[in-house]
């Protein structure tokens, strides 16, 4: 099998969760399309663990899966309490901070 | 073009038709994640992407990383994900404005990246050949993770208990 393989398939995942994070507009839309870019991340380093024989590759792909638990769990916690403050979690209309 | 060559000269040519059936089955969800207009396919949809990851894996030969994949995204963060929406939505169905004013500007930009981590891709691993290698021992894996990795493992963990602890705090009622 070809590391392209690997790769360019990852390349298309982070790809769709880029314009998923650009064009979506509800928060926890936004965080699962940073899941998709997560996963591409992983996917890309399990095929360079598998091309060098090196198994350092699969330990970073974990702490990337780690990551992933803790940024979901503080990420829909602050959804949860916007929505509580402001009954929307639509991203354009938290806009306080603009200039 | 280079891999149906290597097809022909039978190169695991099972592995390869497995790899791309998974990878157009994985293509498909993902577009469908970030297109569907109901927040609750979307969530579903993500399980097909997230298991076709486990499923790359294991052709990958890292079948702890994709046992964990399974725990820990299908297990833990699909259910994390369905408790949002749900107790953030009123409604489960069909929704209008789940994307921005200027979603169409997304497309262009992705297809650019796209374009351009395909090009160095091609340039940089153009026909580098994975090795048939049998899968990892869990063994080496754990031994890393509990010699030269040790101070990342600690910090990791308390980064979860922090995360932990910080998402009940942030959820809290009062």
């Amino acid at each position: 099998m070809l590391a392209v393989n690997f790769l360019l398939l990852a390349a298309v995942l982070f790809a769709i969760g880029v314009y998923g994070v650009i064009a979506r507009r509800n928060a926890v839309m936004v965080l699962m399309s940073i899941e998709l870019i997560l996963n591409a991340v992983s996917l890309n380093l399990v095929a360079f663990s598998l091309m060098t024989g090196a198994i350092d590759g699969q330990v970073f792909a974990l702490y990337v899966i780690a990551i992933a638990a803790a940024e979901v769990g503080v990420g829909l916690a602050m959804v949860l309490m916007i929505y509580r403050n402001r009954k929307t979690i639509a991203l354009d209309e938290l806009s306080e901070m603009k200039g | 073009m280079s891999a149906v060559i290597l097809a022909a000269d039978g190169v695991n040519v099972a592995q390869n038709v497995g790899f791309g059936i998974i990878a157009a089955i994985m293509i498909f969800a993902a577009l469908n994640v970030v297109i569907t207009k109901n927040v609750v396919h979307a969530a579903l949809w993500l399980v097909v992407v997230l298991s076709g990851v486990a499923a790359q894996y294991i052709l990958a030969a890292a079948e702890f990383v994709a046992i964990s994949q399974v725990l820990v995204y299908i297990g833990a963060v699909m259910v994390l994900f369905l408790f949002g929406i749900m107790l953030t939505r009123a409604q489960i169905g069909k929704e209008t404005d789940l994307n921005n004013k200027g979603w169409a500007l997304g497309i262009p930009v992705g297809l650019a990246l796209f374009g351009l981590l395909a090009w160095v891709i091609l340039d940089a691993f153009g026909d580098d050949v994975l090795p048939d290698r049998g899968p990892a021992p869990t063994v080496m894996l754990s031994d890393q993770f509990l010699s030269i990795y040790f101070v990342p493992f600690l910090a990791i963990s308390f980064v979860l208990l922090a995360a932990a602890i910080g998402a009940i705090v942030l959820a809290r009622k009062d």
